[in-house]
């Protein structure tokens, strides 16, 4: 298998099974290519959230293979796989925020374990909580936050080390029709810089809101590709960053 | 929230593979410190190996000093009943020994001296009178007391105090020397077994610690974070607490070292004159809190990054 160095990830044939039990992944193959905004639906149980755990680096596969950046990440020894980990942002179902840190040092966590010297860090972390509309709760721990602002904490979290790949699990799952369209245009701003973006969601109505978008769509494990167009799906004209 | 385009970052900040330390590294495992059982466990674990250790450094101390003293020492006997006889034999082999090559110096023990000697079995009132008691000579040799050296002296007094009989101090006691080598053994043993149950009980700190901030370490997994990383959080923050016992726990010890150390010296015994500890002792004595700090560290990283092999 040979994938192009612009390909940021690429499954083929991948199958996922958690013990003894039957396949909650089978025979997945898609592309996913810089730049680009992809819809990942399907009932609840369909596999989604198994597939995020994979394109996140949390889970290896049963079978198949995935490129991640141009290299095998399966046979990738355990010790190379956090340099992949700090190219992706991850927005987690149920935010995984750190209960006893300030939403200040949630946001900022990425960029300190990726080594950035605390005097470098402040203003990225403050325009980040002022982009998403938070800089007055910065000092808050997550308990003292509403639903809607967790997740603009982690979504700024994900979003900080401006990320080649941004996977997204139900990120507007928790708050009202105008948060989640605000959460997706932060989204498609950020895509517009670059930024591959994969969202899970079963809210067919968010869907119509980025036209550019892909949908991969999976039902009982299977991902719907009747045309081929996410296992071989066109190259993207190359544009500059920034520009749409 | 903004809908303005999102600030450009990450790639207008340094990056790198720099180690995720310091404080707010720490920050990501709450600490209980003094309140939690940690910082306690390492205070007595230390206390009790600092007086252990106190305890065979000692008793080495008293071995050396004792085995040195009573290398080149021996006793010459006059066993006769008759106390005139006894006497003329004693006089007898005291000018020979004085012109023994081998011996250095000589004293003859005064019958006041061996009445208090035998005050505990014989009681107060000068029975030497009424119960035949030898005649003591101690003797300083130039060399050891071994046996060829013994064998030529009772020779040399077989002819002039047929009644002498020479021994080397140091086989009087060698049954309380092979018992102050085996509490020697007893008190290193202490100290590995305390040293082994400091350990445990730190695996068993970590292993709850990791319990319990199990999801916090599951996202800086997730974030990027190395194994290394992680682990050097924990190890950070058992390393302070392991400090901090270890500074409780020396002070205790040495404590009960002085306590133990007066109560012995108020002893006044001639043995025990030798089992004080130097300068090296203590030296000794305050590694013990920095062994501590150091296997705490080690079994907590070990601990970690055993754990975090589990995950992808």
């Amino acid at each position: 298998m040979t994938a192009g160095p612009e390909e940021v990830v690429r499954f083929d044939n991948v199958g996922l099974r958690y013990g003894a039990d039957r396949e909650v992944l089978s025979n997945v193959s898609f592309t996913l290519y810089p730049g680009s905004f992809y819809f990942l639906t399907g009932a609840s149980g369909a596999g989604k959230t198994s597939l995020l755990r994979l394109l996140y680096l949390d889970q290896r596969p049963s079978r198949g293979a995935i490129r991640m950046f141009g290299t095998d990440v399966i046979t990738l020894p355990r010790k190379r796989l956090p340099a992949f980990r700090r190219k992706l942002g991850v927005v987690f179902q149920d935010f995984r925020l750190v209960p006893h840190l300030s939403a200040f040092d949630n946001v900022a966590l990425p960029l300190r374990v990726s080594g950035v010297r605390e005097a470098d860090l402040a203003t990225p972390v403050n325009d980040m909580l002022d982009w998403v509309g938070l800089s007055h709760r910065k000092d808050a721990r997550p308990a003292t936050l509403s639903g809607g602002e967790q997740q603009r904490v982690a979504i700024a979290r994900a979003v900080i080390g401006r990320p080649d790949m941004l996977v997204a699990d139900e990120p507007t799952g928790n708050v009202d029709p105008e948060m989640a369209l605000k959460l997706l245009r932060l989204f498609e701003a950020l895509n517009r810089l670059g930024t591959t973006v994969v969202v899970a969601t079963h809210d067919v109505h968010l869907l119509r809101k980025v036209p550019d978008s892909l949908i991969m769509r999976l039902d009982k494990g299977q991902l719907a590709d009747p045309t081929g167009a996410l296992r071989y799906p066109p190259r993207p004209v190359r544009r500059e960053p920034g520009t749409r | 929230m903004s809908n303005a385009r999102p600030p450009a970052l990450g790639r207008s900040v340094a990056r790198g593979f720099s180690p995720f330390g310091g404080e707010r590294a720490a920050a990501l495992v709450p600490h209980a410190r003094l309140a939690g059982p940690m910082p306690w466990v390492i205070a007595i674990m230390v206390a009790l190996t600092v007086i252990a250790a106190a305890g065979g450094l000692s008793l080495s101390n008293l071995a050396r000093e004792a085995r040195a003293e009573l290398a080149g020492g021996a006793t010459v006997q006059i066993v006769v009943a008759v106390p005139q006889e006894r006497e003329r034999q004693a006089q007898a082999a005291q000018q020979v020994l004085q012109g023994h090559p081998a011996v250095a110096s000589l004293r003859r023990v005064s019958d006041a001296e061996l009445d208090r000697l035998l005050e505990p079995w014989l009681g107060v009132g000068g029975e030497l009178d009424t119960v035949p008691v030898p005649a003591l000579i101690d003797l300083r040799l130039r060399g050891p007391a071994d046996r060829a050296t013994l064998t030529a002296l009772q020779q040399a007094l077989l002819e002039t105090a047929p009644g002498a009989r020479i021994d080397a101090q140091s086989g009087w006691l060698a049954p309380v020397f092979s018992a102050i080598a085996a509490l020697q053994w007893l008190a290193l043993a202490l100290v590995v077994l305390l040293a082994a149950t400091a350990a445990a009980a730190v695996w068993l700190a970590a292993r709850s610690a990791l319990g319990t901030n199990r999801e916090t370490i599951e996202i800086v997994h997730l974030l990027g974070g190395t194994d290394s990383q992680i682990a050097r959080i924990f190890q950070r923050a058992v390393g302070f607490d392991a400090t901090l016992g270890g500074t409780i726990g020396l002070v205790l010890g040495l404590a009960g070292v002085l306590v133990l150390g007066r109560q012995f010296a108020a002893l006044g015994a001639g043995l025990m004159t030798g089992a004080g500890l130097d300068r090296i002792d203590w030296v000794v004595l305050a590694l013990v809190p920095l062994a501590a700090v150091a296997i705490a560290m080690l079994t907590a990283r070990l601990t970690v990054l055993s754990a975090l092999r589990k995950m992808l």
